[in-house]
C-alpha cells in the first residue's frame, strides 16, 4: 500500500502531503509563540512604573546572533537549491554551514545565560541596592541571615529603578565592591525567578533555543545518515530538505521578533 | 435488510490479522501504523478512561451525599491504595479535590476528545474520503503513544505523595501553584504530552482531508462527519498551543519559581510568599479559556457529525440543509475562538470586555441553532428506523437542546453573576457532554460496530442500555439545575452542607433548604443507577465481538458513504480497488433509482 502524494504533487492543491503538514504545524507554532508574546505584553503593561527593564541584554551579542541565524537561513535555501540543481556536494557544504551557525547561536546564547546567572542584586539593610557580577562568593545563608562576604564587580544605587533602566541611567564605572553578609537583607541572581522580565526572557529564548536544537538535530540527521536517501529517492530527499528548511526559517523568524522585543524595546 | 446484495465476499468476522501489514502481535496491534488499528487503540483506551473518570465521580457523589461517612465497598480499597487521605475509608477534602480535578481532566482530555476525535476520526475519516490510510501513518502512531504516555503520567500522579492535582481541571493560578504537592507538576507534564498528541493528530487529520480525498470526492461531497472532524482538527491545532504555553509558564512558576501568574503581595497561609511577584492570575485564565472554550466545541462537533450520518441513514433521506450545516460548522469553529472570556465575567476584567464577549456568545448560538434545526428538520417525513443507534441519536437532539438553551443565562453577564460556579453550570455542560456527546458516541459505536467486527451488537440489550441511560442521565442532571438556582456552589466536598449551616442555619429561608441538600442523595443513587445501566453495554460490547449476530453483508445498514463500500473489516489499505466518487454523501430514496440508497462510488447509469 502506498499513500498518494507523498512525493508527487496533488493536482488540485499543488502540494505534497508533508508540505501541508509542516504548514499546519507551523500554524500551531505561531499560536504557541503568539501566546507567549501576549503574555509578554500583559506582563509588561502590568508592571509598575519604572520597573520594566531596559537595556539588560547585550545588544552586540544579540545582533551577532541575529546575523548568525540569517546566514543559516540563507545557507538553508542554498542547500535546497543545490539539490534541485543536482549538486550534492554543494548541498553538503551549505548545510554544514547551517549546522555550524546553529552551534554558534547556541554557544552565544549559553554565554548570555551564564552572564545572567552570575549577575547578582543585593538588597542591603541600609536601603541601598548593590548590583554586579559575582567575583568571589564566600557567603553562607542561614534562613534570612547571611554570614561571610562576597565581592562583586558592579555598583551601589539608592533607588532600585536605576537598575531597571540601564539605557537612561548609564551605570557608573564598575568597581570591585566587598559586601559583608551582615549588610545583606536579600540577594538573588538574574535567573528566571528574578522578576517577570527575566521569567519571560528565559522562557521565550529557552523555548526558542529548544527549537534551534531540535531543528539542528533534524538537519544534522538529514546531512549525515539521512542523506543516503539521495541515492535511492532524490526527489523525496529534496522534499525533506525543503520541509526541514521551512521549519528552520520559522525558527529564524521567531528570533527576528524576539531580538527587538527583548533586546531593543 | 436481509436481501441486501453483497458486493464483496463476506469474510469470517474476527479473522483480521491477515489484513494487517507484517504479522505478529507487536507490529500488528501495539506499534501499528494502520489508521484503523490506531483508531481502535484510541477507542479502547479512551473507553477505559471514561469508565475510570465515572468511578471517580461515583465516589465523589457518595461524599457529597453523605459527607464524612466511609465510602461503601471502595472505601477500604481507597485507604489501602492511597493511605492517609482516605483513612478509615473516608474521603478527605484533599482527596475530593484531587478526584474532582482529575474527573474533569480525564473526561475532557483523556476520554471524550480521544474517543470522539481520535478514535472515530482515525477509523472513519480515511474510509469516508476513500483514502488508503492517514497522510502520515507514523506520526499517527506517535500521536497515540504520546497520548498513552500522558495518560500514564496523569494516572501515576494519584499514587505520588500528596496525590494528584487538586486545583480543578481549570488549574487556576495562584491556587494551582501554591498547593505544596507535586500533583500539579505531573498534571502539567501530562497535559503537555496530551497536547502534543492532539497537535499531531490534528495535523494528520487536516492533511489527510486536504490531500487524500478520492477522485471525485469534492469538498461539497464530503460526509458531514468529515466536515465536523475537519473543523475540530483546526480547533485543536490552533487553540491547544496557547494552553501549552500557559502550561509551560505554570511549570516555570512551579519549578523555576518564576511569577508569571503570581501577583505582588501574594500571601499563602497568612505569610507573604517568597516570590518576585508582578505576575497576572488573569493571564492564566485568558490562556486557559482560549483553549478551553474551543475545546467545548471539540467535544460536541464530532458528536454532531456522528448524529448527521446516523440520521441520514435511518431516515432514508438526505440530510436537510447540508450546505447550511457545513457553513454553520465553519462559522461555529471560527466564532469559538472569540467567546472564551464568558467564563470570566466574575474576574473583574471590566464591563466593556464582558459586553463584547456576551455579544459574541449570543452570536455563536445562531450557527448552533441552525445545526440543531437542520438535524431536526431531517427527521421530517422520513420513514424512521428505530434501531439502537437511532434511539441514541434521537435522544441526543433534545438533550443537546436542553444543554444549549440552559447555556444562554450563563452567557449573559448579569444572570451569570448568580449562576456562576453553582451546580447549574455543572448541569448545563454535562447535558451537552453526557447525554449529548456521550450518547452520540454510543450511537456511533453501535452503528459502526458491524463494519469493524462484521457482527452487530445485540439490539435488545442495546435498547435496555439506551432507556436506562436516558432515564438516569436526566435524574442525575435535572435536579442540579434546581440546586444551582438555589445557590448551591460546586467544588464543595460536603455538598454545601457546611456552607448552608454556617451562614444562615438549617432551613432558614435564603439558605440551602434541606430539600435541596436532600437531592444530593437522590443524585447519588441515580448515578449508581447510571453505572449499572452501563453493564449491559459493556457485556454486549465484548460478547458481540465474537458471538454477535453476523452482519450478513459489508453494508448492513444500506448506507451510501464510502466506509461501507469496503470489505469487512477493511483490510490494510482499505479499498479493494481505489474508489471513484460520483455523487454526494446522502443519496437516499432518490426517485428513479431502483434501490433506496445510492453509494457515493456508484457510477451514473449510461
Amino acid at each position: 500500500m502506498d499513500i498518494p502524494y507523498t512525493v508527487e504533487l496533488r493536482p488540485d492543491t499543488g502540494l505534497y502531503n508533508a508540505k501541508v503538514g509542516i504548514w499546519l504545524f507551523l500554524a500551531s507554532e505561531v499560536m504557541l509563540f503568539g501566546a507567549l508574546f501576549s503574555a509578554y505584553i500583559l506582563l509588561r503593561v502590568g508592571a509598575p512604573e519604572g520597573y520594566w527593564p531596559h537595556g539588560w541584554l547585550n545588544v552586540p551579542l544579540g545582533t551577532a546572533n541575529t546575523l548568525v541565524l540569517i546566514t543559516s537561513s540563507i545557507t538553508t535555501v542554498l542547500a535546497w537549491v543545490s539539490l534541485k540543481a543536482n549538486q550534492f556536494g554543494r548541498f553538503k557544504l551549505f548545510h554544514a554551514i547551517t549546522l555550524l551557525c546553529a552551534l554558534v547561536f547556541v554557544g552565544i546564547k549559553s554565554f548570555e545565560y551564564h552572564d545572567k546567572f552570575v549577575h547578582y542584586e543585593f538588597t542591603l539593610k541600609n536601603g541601598k541596592f548593590a548590583d554586579g557580577h559575582m567575583v568571589e562568593n564566600k557567603l553562607k545563608q542561614d534562613g534570612n541571615s547571611f554570614t561571610g562576604y562576597a565581592v562583586i564587580r558592579g555598583h551601589v544605587v539608592e533607588d532600585e529603578r536605576e537598575l531597571y533602566d540601564l539605557n537612561a541611567h548609564k551605570a557608573p564605572a564598575h568597581e570591585d565592591i566587598r559586601i559583608d553578609g551582615a549588610q545583606i537583607a536579600k540577594m538573588g541572581n538574574y535567573g528566571p525567578w528574578h522578576n517577570t522580565y527575566t521569567a519571560i526572557y528565559f522562557t521565550l529564548t529557552g523555548l526558542h533555543a529548544l527549537h534551534v536544537i531540535g531543528g539542528a538535530i533534524v538537519i544534522g540527521f538529514l546531512w549525515g545518515p539521512g542523506s543516503k536517501l539521495w541515492e535511492t529517492d532524490p526527489e523525496r530527499f529534496t522534499n525533506r530538505i525543503e520541509i526541514s528548511g521551512l521549519f528552520w526559517h520559522f525558527v529564524d523568524l521567531i528570533w527576528i521578533f524576539l531580538f527587538p522585543v527583548l533586546y531593543l524595546l | 435488510m436481509t436481501h441486501m446484495e453483497a458486493t464483496h465476499a463476506i469474510p469470517h468476522p474476527g479473522v483480521h490479522e491477515a489484513h494487517h501489514e507484517g504479522s505478529g502481535f507487536w507490529r500488528g496491534y501495539v506499534f501499528s501504523t494502520d489508521h484503523k488499528v490506531i483508531g481502535l487503540q484510541y477507542g479502547f483506551t479512551a473507553l477505559c478512561f471514561l469508565l475510570f473518570g465515572f468511578f471517580l465521580m461515583l465516589m465523589m457523589r457518595w461524599q457529597i451525599g453523605h459527607p464524612g461517612q466511609p465510602v461503601p465497598i471502595m472505601g477500604p480499597v481507597l485507604e489501602k491504595v492511597l493511605g492517609q487521605v482516605a483513612s478509615r475509608g473516608i474521603m478527605s477534602p484533599d482527596l475530593y479535590n484531587s478526584f474532582g480535578a482529575m474527573h474533569g481532566t480525564i473526561m475532557v482530555f483523556m476520554a471524550i476528545v480521544p474517543l470522539a476525535f481520535a478514535a472515530f476520526g482515525n477509523y472513519l475519516v480515511p474510509l469516508m474520503i476513500g483514502a488508503p490510510d492517514m497522510a502520515f501513518p507514523r506520526v499517527n502512531m506517535a500521536s497515540y503513544q504520546a497520548y498513552v504516555l500522558g495518560g500514564l503520567i496523569m494516572f501515576t500522579s494519584f499514587f505520588i505523595p500528596g496525590g494528584a492535582a487538586q486545583a480543578g481541571w481549570t488549574s487556576y493560578s495562584p491556587l494551582a501553584t501554591s498547593i505544596p504537592t507535586n500533583g500539579q507538576t505531573f498534571w502539567i507534564v501530562g497535559m503537555v504530552l496530551l497536547i502534543t498528541s492532539s497537535l499531531l493528530g490534528a495535523v494528520n487529520v487536516i492533511a489527510t482531508i486536504i490531500q487524500l480525498r478520492a477522485p471525485g470526492m469534492t469538498w461539497m461531497r464530503l460526509p458531514f462527519f468529515v466536515w465536523a472532524q475537519f473543523v475540530t482538527a483546526f480547533l485543536l491545532l490552533l487553540a491547544f498551543p496557547p494552553l501549552e504555553a500557559a502550561a509551560l509558564m505554570q511549570l516555570m512558576d512551579k519549578v523555576a519559581h518564576t511569577s508569571f501568574f503570581l501577583p505582588t503581595g501574594l500571601a499563602i497561609g497568612g505569610t507573604l510568599a517568597n516570590v518576585s511577584g508582578g505576575g497576572s492570575p488573569l493571564l492564566w485564565q485568558h490562556l486557559f479559556w482560549f483553549l478551553a472554550h474551543p475545546e467545548v466545541y471539540v467535544l460536541i462537533l464530532p458528536a454532531m457529525g456522528i448524529v448527521a450520518e446516523i440520521i441520514a441513514n435511518n431516515t432514508r433521506k438526505s440530510i436537510w440543509g447540508y450546505k447550511s450545516l457545513v457553513y454553520s460548522i465553519l462559522t461555529l469553529g471560527f466564532l469559538s475562538f472569540i467567546v472564551w472570556a464568558h467564563h470570566m465575567y466574575l474576574t473583574g476584567m471590566g464591563t466593556r470586555i464582558s459586553t463584547f464577549f456576551q455579544t459574541t456568545t449570543m452570536i455563536i448560538s445562531i450557527p448552533s441553532v441552525v445545526i440543531l434545526t437542520c438535524l431536526f428538520m431531517s427527521l421530517w417525513g422520513g420513514s424512521i428506523r428505530f434501531n439502537t443507534p437511532m434511539l441514541f441519536v434521537m435522544a441526543f437532539l433534545p438533550m443537546f437542546g436542553i444543554g444549549g438553551l440552559t447555556g444562554l443565562p450563563l452567557g449573559f453577564s448579569y444572570s451569570d453573576l448568580h449562576l456562576h460556579d453553582t451546580y447549574y453550570v455543572i448541569a448545563h455542560f454535562h447535558y451537552i457532554v453526557a447525554p449529548g456527546t456521550i450518547f452520540a458516541l454510543f450511537a456511533g459505536i453501535y452503528y459502526w460496530f458491524p463494519k469493524i467486527t462484521g457482527r452487530t451488537m445485540d439490539e435488545f440489550w442495546g435498547r435496555v442500555h439506551f432507556w436506562l441511560s436516558l432515564v438516569f442521565m436526566n435524574l442525575i442532571f435535572q435536579p442540579m439545575f434546581a440546586q444551582g438556582m438555589a445557590g448551591m456552589l460546586r467544588r464543595m466536598s460536603d455538598g454545601g452542607a457546611n456552607y448552608s449551616a454556617a451562614t444562615l442555619g438549617p432551613d432558614v429561608s435564603g439558605g440551602l433548604s434541606s430539600r435541596i441538600l436532600h437531592l444530593n442523595i437522590f443524585i447519588l443513587w441515580a448515578a449508581v443507577g447510571l453505572g449499572i445501566a452501563q453493564v449491559p453495554f459493556i457485556l454486549n460490547f465484548f460478547w458481540s465481538i465474537k458471538h454477535g449476530k453476523p452482519a450478513g453483508s459489508d453494508n448492513p445498514w444500506q448506507a451510501t458513504t464510502l466506509e461501507w463500500q469496503t470489505p469487512t473489516p477493511p483490510p490494510h489499505g482499505n479499498f479493494a480497488t481505489p474508489p471513484q466518487v460520483y455523487r454526494g454523501p446522502y443519496e437516499y430514496s432518490v426517485p428513479g433509482h431502483d434501490r433506496d440508497f445510492t453509494p457515493q462510488n456508484e457510477p451514473e447509469k449510461a
